[in-house]
């Protein structure tokens, strides 16, 4: 039975026995689709009268939004943050290999690096739509330098800055380039942070507060200046305190200007963070929740030694160690399908 | 043609008693071998009491036994004025609880337009899609606690065609609950056919379950043809059938109820053998 060509030519596909995501649970529902758009069936029946060309059982499948990852350094071999002749080859290889786990859209990552690799990379390769060949490139994720020294975590120490002028210049010293940027993680009780942070947000840049001792007075006034992300929650930042709670506490902020949300990065593999505090988060701002990986060079390697920016991390078990450093610096290699469930 | 009579069919529960009612409209689709050149034309209701029975419908598209692509519906009514999305709206009623789980062509699927911008002429349009149609041969309704059938409240002329109709308290306020109990969000108005209309079918066939429906059910059949309880106007239909389950006899005088129930094996042949398109 044709759609209704009064409308459009174009054949509609019907997914049957399926759950989708919608209304932020599983429903069993079709989904009706024509030339890459959702159809809402109802209207189709009633004003086009048309229906189906084609029916695709989905074995009961889930059929849910790609993955959007705004946090991963590399994978397969490939470590972002080096300064590659082909950033194009590497971040192609990563975007083809991480759309078999969902993911669609991703911000290649780069930790803490001297300005010559970010001269070098940044200028390489420019935002894309993904598809078949692999997911989509939404622009960089520049964590650092810009951050704080007591909180570095595995970045390296002698490549952090400050901001010199609070200006861009600071920024254009340090990386070169801001075209191809989607998002910047600094530390906001950096002096001059204000006008850095304004200064990004005017280039639709979403600035993220990490890898920083903020308290909460700090974090808001950075949020009210327009940062709207905040990089691993309970990662490299204060931990919550009851009398301040600093950046874990823009999650429940009466400070944050009104229609704007803050978002947050969790890392949910169960090392990062302990679930009961990933839930405490989620149950404060549900809303606000966003997975991130994370991943580095060595996810879905073998063990061994691989590299993250300019430090060496070395793959025991289920863990990565940056070379010489105990826990807490460990990050979980493995691809983990389950954390997102 | 066959005589007229009118069947009072109890089952024990309102699932057998939807059961029943499906497989009798199954049983007639399939006997009448609609194609291209002759559909089976079927009025529809909305509500609670036929929900069953559309459940039932589904599950003999779905074993394959069943096809409604040579049927054309015709619903009874629809809310003045409440958008068409509106999860209250009978066409969102229709199209979750029936029209997307089967293989009816969206083209022979016809609910009145309660948004249209000339309501009179919305309604007589729809009388004259059901005249094109060739008529109804099966018209399946329910009744309100007061006795209407579709929005022919009490005191609706029995001749009466599809037109507009301002809703009775009574029904405004039974139908708040679909409106979150705010009576100030319930439409006032529909559009709905007139019990002429409904009589027009070859064949009617009412559904009526529970012990609130009962002392409509008495109304309906055991006293007088009346436009207070416009169903009884199917006293004078040639061919009815009203299909109960026990709960809504319970008004009902126990001679009727035993006379009626001693006919169920006459009544059960209409049902088995139950027919299928698959022979």
């Amino acid at each position: 039975m044709p759609s209704n060509k009064s409308v459009s030519d174009a054949p509609i596909s019907q997914f049957t026995n399926c759950r989708i995501l919608r209304e932020h649970t599983l429903q069993r529902e079709d989904l009706w689709v024509r030339e890459g758009k959702i159809l809402d069936p109802e209207k189709l029946f009633f004003d086009e009268q048309g229906y189906a060309d084609q029916q695709v059982d989905c074995e009961a499948s889930i059929i849910a939004p790609g993955f959007i990852d705004v946090q991963i350094n590399g994978g397969y071999g490939v470590d972002f943050s080096q300064p590659s002749e082909d950033v194009t080859a590497g971040v192609s290889l990563v975007a083809k290999k991480i759309l078999e786990h969902g993911v669609t859209s991703f911000c290649p990552t780069l930790v803490t690096s001297p300005p010559a690799v970010y001269h070098k990379v940044l200028p390489q390769i420019k935002v894309h739509d993904g598809g078949p060949h692999g997911a989509g490139f939404l622009g960089f994720h520049l964590e650092g330098p810009f951050i704080s020294l007591e909180k570095k975590g595995a970045h390296p120490e002698r490549y952090l800055r400050t901001f010199q002028s609070g200006g861009i210049e600071d920024l254009m010293e340090a990386y070169g380039s801001l075209d191809n940027v989607a998002m910047v993680t600094l530390a906001p009780e950096l002096p001059r942070s204000q006008s850095v942070v304004r200064e990004l947000c005017q280039r639709g840049i979403t600035v993220s507060l990490g890898h920083s001792v903020a308290n909460l007075s700090q974090a808001e006034d950075a949020v009210q200046h327009g940062a709207s992300f905040i990089t691993h929650l309970f990662n490299a930042m204060l931990p919550f305190h009851h009398r301040d709670p600093g950046i874990v506490g823009l999650l429940t902020s009466d400070q944050i200007p009104a229609g704007r949300t803050v978002f947050y990065g969790m890392i949910a593999d169960g090392i990062h963070t302990n679930p009961a505090a990933l839930r405490i988060a989620h149950r404060a701002h549900p809303s606000g929740l966003v997975l991130v990986t994370d991943a580095i060079t060595a996810m879905g390697l073998p063990p061994g030694h691989h590299t993250l920016g300019q430090q060496v991390i070395e793959i025991q078990g289920l863990h990565a160690y940056v070379t010489g450093l105990p826990l807490p610096y460990s990050r979980r290699w493995l691809i983990n399908d389950e954390f997102v469930s | 043609g066959f005589n007229s009579r009118m069947r009072l069919v109890i089952l024990d529960d309102y699932d057998l008693a939807s059961e029943w009612a499906a497989k009798y409209i199954r049983n007639r689709i399939v006997e009448f071998k609609p194609s291209a050149d002759r559909y089976f034309t079927l009025g529809l209701p909305t509500g609670s009491t036929p929900y069953g029975c559309y459940q039932k419908l589904i599950e003999f598209y779905r074993s394959g036994d069943l096809s409604f692509k040579y049927v054309k519906t015709f619903n009874m009514d629809e809310y003045v004025g409440l958008p068409r999305a509106h999860p209250e709206s009978y066409h969102s009623y229709m199209w979750n609880n029936f029209f997307k789980h089967i293989d009816i062509d969206p083209a022979n699927a016809h609910i009145l337009d309660g948004n249209a911008e000339d309501l009179e002429a919305e309604c007589n349009a729809y009388e004259q899609k059901i005249a094109a149609a060739g008529g109804i041969e099966l018209f399946v309704g329910g009744i309100g606690p007061d006795g209407h059938i579709a929005f022919n409240e009490p005191g609706s002329s029995l001749v009466s065609r599809t037109r507009v109709k301002t809703l009775a308290k009574d029904t405004i306020v039974a139908n708040a609950r679909f409106f979150g109990n705010d009576l100030s969000k319930v439409p006032t108005m529909s559009l709905t056919v007139g019990v002429g209309t409904v009589m027009d079918a070859k064949e009617v066939m009412i559904l009526i379950t529970g012990a609130h429906k009962a002392f409509a059910l008495y109304k309906a059949i055991e006293e007088g043809v009346n436009h207070m309880w416009t169903v009884s106007a199917f006293q004078q239909h040639p061919h009815t059938i009203f299909v109960c389950d026990e709960d809504a006899t319970l008004e009902l005088r126990v001679k009727t109820v035993k006379y009626f129930k001693g006919l169920m094996h006459v009544h059960n042949k209409l049902v088995d053998p139950v027919l299928s398109i698959k022979d």
